[in-house]
């Protein structure tokens, strides 16, 4: 990581100048429905911008708990922070914040100890969320410390805690949650200072380590990051925590447990659930359809889809079966979806992440009840998932509203693994995993590019070449992945949104280029001159509108 | 070994006495976030096993709770199981056998000790309760009825995650 924070940071400044709104003139003009990609008949998922979409979730959240107008939001989301805000928050700190939340000291018997947490303005008006209770037992901490006094805990890059409002610990991406108590009560108190002042807690800044805050009802979520990603993209990963954990369990039972008890301790409806966040947190460190908010596609011969969503239309013809899935390796084969009915993104990853998460679904088919937030966050699906070949690599999900209807869909599901191996589907499907069929960067004839990822924006799909040398280790993976969330955050910056970029680092050349219809990213040699990069850049579109039957799905099967 | 999640199904038949038994097997989650689900895999079954862990004391004092449960939402002639699972780990039991056994008397359960690592006493708990099937109601007699629905109660891995 350290290489892609260099390249981040050493150069920054001087290109900066000579980075944005450039070159506008030489890039040809692509028309809107041309590009490559472009969806052809209706989108079958729906097209999202992961920071748009961000906000417009933020915004919402915030609606229901009254916070700060829209000019503000946009505040927030650049990527400094006020000042005024940090002093304050420096300022209670030392006065009164940390001298409350560590009374260690006196935890000496069995009772539940409890700190008063007081600040100048606050005390008597909000007596709820200012109470900390702290529930860990005194001898407990005898033996194992707080993590916070550990070299070793506080090393990891990105740390990820959720914690109820009223100041429990639910979950940490590294360690066991009884050991932060401390830490996650002062974070509650922050929170809850801020918010009484009628406003609401972002981010704090301090040297290379950023805290990010998402705060949604009964619950906290907190990113403490020490690299270059943006606060906008911690809090787009912290939403997608939100949503695996409203995957697991609703959003409306969250509520209903925490209307009941709001000093409930929800560790105890996630027992299970722990291995979905790490899943997840790892995913999004390398993997980017997060970031993009577009899902990736397996390449395969249109006539090969073709046949499979036929064979899954036609035979999964059942009542309230709202959409079947076909996944390989985190890529995605087909969907086919009830008419009127469309899959976010979002939901589809959080599908993804189950799917990849648990190898349980090998052993045999299971019926599981997932609720995926953007479709539906009252209620459950329910999900027959099964694996359709001998290696357990091309998994089926049929999910349905209706409860009762296992059977039904094992039989569905018996029909279409027939079906495709009588056409030779899941030959097709294994070969293509197999990377025979799946793209090197090689295969554009364009030398000097090294990667790319290109994001057609409607029909919200993405596509990129195998991760060759020298992006092949998991270091090296690491960079590359650093390498364009820097190009997404300069060209969604909300301070200074560019249209295209060009920038040398240390060691490769960038381009980012986004236009009403698609996102291009591309990673040259540190050599390459802009005028080189531009037109590569335009082989490049030309290759994949040759190609796009095989890298993206154009059109939208329904039952 | 990771915890259910949702639940898996499968089929299994067993011959005795020169009887088939073709047994439909739900796994499901004894953890909490589904046990509201719980009733549509018990709900007309023929069998339950509650699996429970002999070196967690706490898993068995829910078995008590899903007991009680299947007792009352139930049918009246489910035949219900205890496993006591993981018994080749017997030098870290905190259940003893003894305790269990009177348990499971006292509510007219079966009981047996079985291993999923090893195996052992699996085959045997599915023999004693096809035994008892075939004696409480006549399957046999009526071929319809051969399809039998086992519903099995993983018990909640809560502490899973900290052991293993």
């Amino acid at each position: 990581m350290a290489t892609a924070n260099k390249v981040a940071d050493a150069t920054t400044e001087e290109e900066d100048t000579r980075a944005g709104g450039e070159g506008n003139e030489t890039v040809p003009v692509v028309l809107q429905g041309e590009e490559p990609g472009a969806c052809r008949t209706s989108s079958m998922l729906v097209a999202s911008d992961s920071f748009v979409d961000l906000e417009l979730c933020v915004e919402e959240a915030n609606g229901r708990g009254n916070v700060s107008d829209a000019s503000s939001e946009a505040e927030v989301f650049r990527d400094r922070v006020p000042s005024g805000p940090i002093e304050e928050i420096t300022r209670l700190d030392g006065l009164t914040v940390s001298n409350d939340v560590q009374p260690s000291t006196e935890c000496s018997n069995g009772t539940t100890p409890s700190a008063e947490v007081t600040t100048e303005d606050s005390g008597s008006e909000q007596p709820v969320t200012e109470k900390v209770t702290l529930v860990r037992t005194p001898s407990l901490e005898e033996e194992e410390p707080d993590y916070t006094h550990s070299a070793e805990w506080r090393a990891h890059r990105k740390h990820v805690f959720i914690l109820s409002s009223a100041g429990k610990p639910i979950y940490s991406r590294y360690g066991d949650e009884d050991r932060i108590v401390t830490m996650v009560g002062l974070m509650q108190a922050l929170v809850s200072v801020i918010q009484s002042r009628q406003d609401s807690l972002r981010c704090i800044v301090v040297g290379q380590h950023k805290f990010v805050f998402l705060v949604r009802e009964h619950l906290i979520l907190v990113g403490v990051v020490s690299s270059h990603e943006s606060c906008q993209q911690m809090l787009l990963q912290l939403n997608y925590v939100y949503s695996q954990l409203l995957s697991v369990l609703t959003y409306s039972q969250l509520v209903r447990i925490f209307k009941h008890r709001r000093n409930y301790d929800l560790r105890r409806m996630l027992t299970g659930a722990e291995k979905f966040f790490s899943n997840l947190l790892d995913l999004m460190d390398y993997d980017p359809s997060f970031l993009l908010g577009a899902v990736r596609c397996l390449p395969l011969d249109t006539a090969v889809r073709d046949v499979v969503a036929q064979s899954i239309a036609q035979h999964a013809k059942v009542k309230d079966l709202v959409f079947a899935i076909l996944i390989a390796e985190g890529q995605l084969i087909t969907l086919v979806r009830m008419k009127k009915y469309f899959l976010h993104p979002h939901d589809l990853h959080l599908i993804f992440n189950l799917v990849g998460a648990s190898e349980s679904f090998k052993s045999a088919e299971s019926w599981t009840p997932i609720c995926l937030p953007r479709f539906d966050s009252s209620g459950y699906l329910h999900a027959h998932i099964s694996y359709l070949d001998e290696h357990c690599r091309t998994c089926l999900l049929l999910l349905s509203v209706d409860r009762d209807v296992f059977f039904t869909l094992s039989d569905c599901k018996h029909k279409i693994e027939q079906r495709l191996r009588k056409y030779n589907c899941l030959k097709a499907i294994s070969k293509a995993i197999d990377t025979e069929m799946t793209y090197c960067v090689s295969d554009t004839d364009i030398t000097e590019l090294r990667h790319f990822l290109y994001k057609s924006k409607s029909t919200a799909q993405f596509t990129c070449p195998e991760y060759e040398a020298p992006y092949s280790g998991a270091s090296e993976r690491a960079h590359i992945f650093g390498l364009y969330q820097f190009m997404h955050q300069r060209l969604h910056s909300a301070a200074r949104p560019l249209k295209i970029l060009y920038y040398v680092g240390a060691k490769e050349a960038l381009l980012g280029w986004t236009t009403s219809g698609f996102e291009l990213y591309a990673v040259f040699g540190p050599l390459v001159t802009k005028n080189t990069a531009i037109n590569s850049v335009n082989k490049l579109l030309k290759w994949i509108k040759k190609e796009e039957d095989r890298l993206f799905i154009l059109n939208s099967p329904t039952f | 070994m990771e915890s259910t999640i949702g639940a898996s199904f499968m089929t299994k038949t067993i011959t005795l006495d020169n009887k088939t038994f073709k047994y439909q097997i739900w796994d499901t989650a004894g953890q909490e976030k589904y046990r509201a689900l719980a009733p549509m895999y018990y709900r007309g079954a023929a069998a339950a096993i509650v699996v429970y862990d002999i070196t967690r004391e706490s898993s068995f004092a829910s078995v008590k709770s899903w007991l009680s449960e299947l007792r009352k939402n139930g049918s009246t002639n489910t035949i219900v199981a205890l496993a006591g699972n993981k018994c080749d780990l017997e030098d870290l039991r905190e259940v003893q056998h003894r305790d269990a056994l009177r348990y499971a008397e006292r509510h007219g359960a079966m009981l047996v000790e079985t291993s999923a690592k090893t195996a052992a006493n699996i085959a045997a708990l599915f023999m004693e309760i096809s035994r008892k099937l075939s004696s409480v109601d006549d399957v046999a007699s009526n071929p319809s009825l051969m399809a039998i629905r086992l519903h099995q109660q993983v018990e909640p891995e809560e502490h899973r995650k900290k052991c293993c």
